[in-house]
């Protein structure tokens, strides 16, 4: 395996009663890219927003690049190179696309005592992501009136405003054509390519065997499965994620 | 980099509702400006004009806080119960006191000055939205609750501090804030005006303002994007705090007393305001010159039917109809939304 880029130990999360996870050891390789599967309710996103910082672990420890962290909001995360595109893709419907790319870590200009938005700047470093995403998205028009492909090149594009060390993608591919799920694979190649750690969560089978280099299963919370994709096959992991196979 | 179709499906997305939605308000407003003007010449005299802006301006202060609130998905039903209680506050300070109560006459003397009285009318406030604040947003109780609560315990609060009675009489200076003018315009209305630039200024050029919008618009959202949604939240109740801090201390010194029974109802006023101006109460679109103009269009519509010797009767169910009307709007524009 490669290097650990992130560490995760013995990490817990309980909603109240609900335990949604138990006891998660997952190591990420550097440039490398991980499938995270299991049925809905199984403890994917929780995993996904624990190591974000946007939930603070029950128990257990989120180690990167060899040192502990705490992540007290998504801003530490981000500015240790951590970017997520979030299940639904988590945009504001009233905002555009540009203030949606920038929302959380707008960018600012002086005027005198004032630190104002500086729509400009932000509308054309957001109109060269698109671009770069091929998306045929305005900066400046409103979410609200957005395609289902142009919404998700506006999560996507946020990954995209720092030099990432890790992408965790939480089910990027849900809602979109195939052509677009072409995209998104492909991006994530090219991720990959750079050195930069993938963590793809997805439902769809054909997705994750295109791109993964490593399965993760969880199951009710649990760990039941980490092991190179070459060493597996649709029909394990599908047993895997039904239960119909305990553990491998 | 804006290739053809996009142009094209960009023409074929013009929405009238949205469209009626957002100019809805300023049409009406001119449009009973003209009817006004043409059926009453006193109308459009600019002593007339002043007193409404004067009318107007009270109100529209604490609907500007409101707006603030409303953007975030929020209300504040408590605005005319914590301007008495504020206003008070101020007197109380004024005076030193509720010794010389009823003095009155300019020639009345201060115990404290001017800026102190200010200072503890806006704290007041402040610090009554800061309550509430919190309640909404660490103990996790609606808005609609907490400040329900708030307008009933304020205004027993205020009852409680002042004894029931006014405090009245106020020194030259105090009332001038109320009574003066700056050239031929008076006081509050230079406030009200130069407080919803500020307003207009932080809502569309600053974080906070992005951020006010954002969570409106989808909190869990814009809490994923590390927007201390929370944070904003509070702040927006305390805005709102100040602004009744403000607009009590204004009425105050306009009426030369201050009553516990001040700003009775004011909440659904100013609720009016800002819906009417364009507003949405599901959070996450409107702004403050939409509320500036839904104010306008209150104090003109009241002012003019006044002036036509229309019975108070029938103005309340105009405004009333005004008020559905608009909400109305807002709704089909939401559905429009949701239906693409
Ligand atoms: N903020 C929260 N508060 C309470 N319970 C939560 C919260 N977030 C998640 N849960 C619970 O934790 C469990 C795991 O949820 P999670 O969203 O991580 O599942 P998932 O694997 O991402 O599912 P899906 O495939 O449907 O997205 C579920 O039982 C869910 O109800
Ligand atoms: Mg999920």
């Amino acid at each position: 395996m490669k290097p650990p880029i992130l560490e995760l130990k013995n990490i817990s999360k309980h909603f109240g009663a609900i335990q949604a996870l138990e006891g998660i050891d997952v190591q990420l390789g550097q440039g490398e890219v991980v499938g995270l599967m299991g049925d809905n309710g199984a403890g994917k996103s929780t995993l996904v927003r624990i190591i974000a910082g946007n939930f603070q672990p029950s128990a257990g420890e989120v180690i990167l690049a060899g040192e502990r962290v705490r992540f007290a909001s998504s801003a530490g995360a981000r500015q240790s190179g951590i970017e997520v595109v979030h299940q639904d893709l988590a945009l504001c419907d009233n905002l555009t696309a540009a203030d949606n790319v920038f929302l959380g870590r707008e960018l600012r200009r002086r005027i005198g005592p004032f630190s104002i938005l500086d729509y400009r700047a932000m509308a054309r470093r957001a109109a060269e992501l698109f671009s770069e995403l091929q998306s045929e998205t305005r900066p400046n028009d409103k979410v609200r009136l957005m395609s289902g492909g142009q919404r998700q090149a506006v999560a996507i594009a946020r990954t995209r405003l720092s030099d990432a060390r890790i992408v965790l993608m939480d089910e990027p591919t849900a809602a979109i054509s195939v052509r677009q799920v072409g995209t998104v694979l492909d991006l994530i190649k090219r991720l990959r390519d750079r050195g930069i750690t993938v963590v793809l969560i997805s439902h769809r089978m054909p997705d994750v065997f295109a791109v993964a280099d490593r399965l993760v299963v969880l199951r009710r919370g649990r760990k039941v499965a980490d092991k190179p994709i070459a060493d597996t096959t649709p029909e394990e992991a599908t047993g895997l994620i039904t239960g119909a196979i305990a553990v491998a | 980099m804006s290739p053809m179709p996009d142009t094209i499906l960009r023409v074929g997305r013009f929405d009238p509702a949205e469209f009626a939605a957002r100019y809805a308000a300023p049409l009406f407003l001119l449009l009973l400006i003209a009817v006004f003007t043409a059926l009453e010449p006193r109308f459009a005299h600019p002593l007339n004009v002043f007193n409404i802006l004067r009318q107007v301006s009270i109100s529209g202060l604490v609907a500007i806080g409101m707006t603030f609130v409303i953007l975030t998905k929020g209300i504040d039903l408590s605005v005319g119960s914590l301007l008495a209680l504020s206003g008070l506050v101020g007197a109380y300070v004024a005076k030193g006191g509720l010794d010389d109560r009823f003095a009155l006459g300019g020639a009345a003397t201060a115990a404290n000055p001017l800026f102190l009285v200010v200072l503890a009318a806006l704290a007041a406030g402040m610090l009554g939205g800061a309550v509430q604040g919190l309640a909404i947003t660490r103990l996790k109780v609606p808005p609609f609750v907490v400040t329900l609560g708030g307008l009933t315990a304020f205004r027993g609060a205020a009852l409680l501090f002042s004894g029931g009675g006014p405090i009245s009489g106020f020194s030259a200076d105090y009332a001038w804030w109320g009574q003066g003018r700056i050239g031929m315009v008076p006081v509050p209305v230079v406030i009200f005006l130069g407080a919803a630039l500020i307003a207009h200024f932080v809502l569309t050029y600053t974080v906070f303002g992005k951020h006010v919008y954002a969570t409106g618009g989808n909190e869990r959202a814009a809490d994923l994007n590390g927007v201390p949604t929370r944070r904003v939240v509070f702040i927006t109740y305390v805005i709102s705090g100040f602004a009744c801090g403000l607009a009590g201390f204004l009425l105050s010194a306009r009426l030369n007393s201050a009553e516990a029974v001040a700003g009775s109802g004011l909440e659904l006023t100013v609720i009016a305001a800002v819906v009417i101006g364009g507003t949405s109460l599901f959070g996450g679109v409107g702004s403050i010159v939409g509320t500036v103009i839904g104010a306008l269009l209150l104090g003109v519509l009241t002012n003019g039917l006044v002036l036509l010797n229309v019975s108070s009767f029938i103005q309340q169910i105009v405004i009333g109809i005004t008020l559905v009307a608009a909400v109305t709007l807002d709704q089909f524009a939401v559905r429009r939304r949701q239906a693409q």
